[in-house]
């Protein structure tokens, strides 16, 4: 029981894969589809920034100076407990730009395809596909 | 980190990814979608990673949204499930 709630954020992600899994999968229409895809890149980038959380008072990543060795820093005194780890929020910051773009390329899909079939519906599109070729 | 601010955030991030699924009708399911980019980008600024916060913000809750809005326009709202 104390694995289950001292992990909850871990659970919670999980669920979230999970649903985003459930839509892409098992959702009829096309930008349902899109919006399934969305939620799980969403959940994989917020697991990732999650490994970068550190407890104990640390910070955002920017190192802070003397003020009066005008913004110098004394050698010793910077550590890394102070400061939360940047690495995965860099990885993470391309994994955004990717996935805005693959959002795009899959929205430019959709007018496409309505523009072919006159549907989003992945069932009615197969339903006349298959009356095109049968005809 | 405040633990109980980081369960709200993530239970309304629950909430709207359902919500975002389950509606009949894809304007709404385009703007849950925006709340739910607009949610993580919170928790993302709770969690002290602010650069990923306001590059979600404007790309995330922002460009895709009106980019879906925009091909819901041009297509269709209706959807069966």
């Amino acid at each position: 029981m104390d694995f289950i709630i001292a992990k909850y954020n871990y659970w919670i992600y999980i669920i979230l894969m999970m649903i985003g899994l459930y839509g892409m999968i098992a959702k009829n229409n096309l930008a349902k589809k899109v919006v399934g895809m969305t939620l799980f890149q969403t959940s994989i980038i917020l697991f990732f920034i999650s490994t970068s959380v550190k407890s104990g008072g640390a910070t955002v990543p920017i190192v802070m100076g003397d003020p009066h060795l005008h913004g110098h820093v004394i050698p010793g005194t910077v550590h890394a407990i102070q400061y939360l780890n940047p690495l995965p929020h860099v990885l993470m910051l391309t994994a955004i730009v990717v996935m805005v773009a693959t959002f795009g390329i899959a929205v430019a899909l959709l007018m496409r395809i309505y523009k072919r079939y006159g549907t989003l519906e992945g069932d009615e599109i197969v339903e006349i596909r298959k009356q095109e070729t049968a005809s | 980190m405040i633990w109980q601010l980081d369960l709200i955030l993530l239970l309304l991030v629950l909430i709207t990814g359902i919500a975002a699924l389950s509606v009949r009708d894809l304007l709404s399911s385009a703007i849950i979608l925006g709340a739910y980019s607009f949610l993580m980008c919170l928790l993302w600024t709770e969690m002290g990673a602010v650069d990923v916060a306001f590059t979600e913000a404007t790309v995330g809750a922002g460009v895709s949204t009106v980019f879906f809005v925009a091909a819901i326009y041009h297509t269709t709202r209706r959807t069966k499930d």
